[in-house]
């Protein structure tokens, strides 16, 4: 009970001190609509190539966004030594992870869902009617990106070359997730659109894993 | 100052060790604080006083030995035990308002009144008017005001303190040394870092000398006591 209020106070933190610099919902914002457009403009692919290769980019894109929005997680708390005052205040360690992995997912999430417009427009792919499961795909692909990622950003934090540790780290692991994820999409834009459970399933197994390995042994990865 | 509203507890150090690959930073260090006392820690830098203190706060794991809290006749861990932590960064967030912070804090804790508790330290660290600015907006001096409130959130029976004057100037120690003094004069059992002598130190009711991660001096006599932290300069 007192990890899941520390988990709710947290999280209130980590959401006001985002939304009062807008730090990382602008920088990936501002990344994924120059990967997108950079590609349309490159390749100005017809429907039925956009069905083929968007979600593959689109999914890149968020990976490679997400890896520039978890970097200053836990790089942060070390300004001022905060990651030792939360340390001594929660009584479960993991409540930090766990705030940190939602607000992530919230952020990552909110930033795709912007950018799904933009992609359906420039791409040429209906996305109307499938908007729904879209999202569902978004977010379980998003946790998928933000449980190891945030494991990854306590690890990275401490390590030298921090900037290259993350990605190196988390880009080869998230592999699984990238496919799962690419596959669902490209199954909801097909002109016969159908919710791959089988992928779905997937990601929410991957997700289970990750969080309860990050539950296990979250607490080793805060110690100095 | 607050009133006192916690139990006199004591901390015994046994055969602490630490080693970062084969750098020893503590060695073997065995020592009895008895609750209520003010121990001053003093040596070079890198002599393990840092370190030592992170240990007793339960942040940094000791390759070998433990820290037992005693407290009512009862042992525990500074998990256990309340126990406030200022440390030589402010561990405040700067995005954050003086008030948000340590309600932050407080809420962490499960302090009860966490707003009544938080109004009442602002007041008594001299911050109750900017208490709605953001904590990048401080001076040094009003940092370490809010990092002191953080650390006494919880009616601490023990505060760890490393260098807690760091960046100070001269009026902002000596306000320092007046909230230690009536800490001190409440029972709370404090150990704190220093370097050279100052009002702060004078507070200390004993002096541990450290070099190389070892205890080489251990006194509680005036003279000595001085002579420790005076060494400890430079």
């Amino acid at each position: 009970m007192a990890t899941l209020s520390n988990t709710a106070v947290l999280l209130g933190k980590e959401v006001r001190t985002e939304f009062r610099s807008r730090e990382l919902l602008t920088t990936t914002v501002v990344f994924i609509l120059m990967v997108v457009v950079l590609f349309s403009f490159t390749f100005d692919p017809s429907e039925s190539e956009s069905r083929r290769f968007g979600p593959g980019l689109l999914w890149l894109a968020f990976l490679f966004a997400a890896s520039l929005m978890l970097q200053p997680c836990f790089l942060r708390e070390q300004t001022n030594d905060t990651l030792s005052a939360l340390r001594l205040a929660v009584s479960d360690p993991f409540a930090i992870f766990l705030a940190k992995l939602i607000a992530n997912t919230l952020f990552l999430f909110l930033t795709e869902l912007l950018m799904l417009p933009v992609f359906a427009i420039l791409y040429n792919v209906h996305i109307l009617s499938v908007t729904g499961q879209l999202a569902l795909v978004l977010l379980l692909g998003s946790l998928g990106v933000a449980i190891p990622g945030t494991a990854f950003s306590a690890i990275s934090a401490q390590a030298r070359m921090r900037e290259l540790m993350l990605p190196l780290l988390l880009l080869p692991l998230l592999t699984p997730v990238l496919i799962a994820s690419t596959e669902a999409t490209a199954a909801l834009l097909d002109p016969q659109p159908v919710l791959r459970k089988d992928w779905l399933g997937f990601l929410a197994a991957f997700d289970v894993v990750f969080l309860t390995a990050l539950w296990l042994f979250g607490e080793y990865l805060l110690e100095e | 100052m607050t009133p006192r509203a916690f139990s006199p507890t004591g901390i015994r150090f046994e055969k602490i060790e630490k080693r970062y690959g084969g750098l020893h930073a503590v060695r073997r260090v065995t020592l009895d604080i008895a609750a209520g006392e003010c121990v001053a820690l003093a040596g070079r830098n890198g002599s393990g006083k840092t370190t030592l203190l992170r240990i007793a706060a339960s942040l940094v794991r000791p390759t070998a030995g433990s820290v037992t809290f005693l407290h009512d006749g009862a042992a525990g861990s500074a998990k256990t035990i309340r126990t406030g932590f200022v440390a030589h960064a402010t561990m405040v967030y700067d995005e954050l308002t003086a008030e948000e912070n340590l309600l932050l804090f407080a809420r962490l804790q499960g302090v009860e009144g966490a707003t009544a508790r938080v109004e009442k330290l602002l007041g008594e660290v001299g911050l109750l008017e900017r208490r709605r600015s953001l904590v990048r907006t401080f001076s040094r001096g009003m940092r370490q005001r809010v990092a002191i409130a953080r650390a006494l959130l919880n009616e601490p029976a023990v505060l760890l303190l490393d260098e807690p004057a760091t960046g100070l100037d001269p009026q902002g120690v000596s306000w320092l040394a007046g909230a230690l003094r009536a800490m001190k004069g409440q029972g709370r059992t404090m150990v704190m870092s220093l370097h050279g002598e100052s009002e702060i130190s004078a507070l200390a009711s004993r002096g541990i000398r450290l070099e190389a991660g070892s205890v080489v001096a251990d006194t509680q006599s005036g003279a000595n006591l001085k002579s420790i932290l005076t060494f400890a300069e430079g």
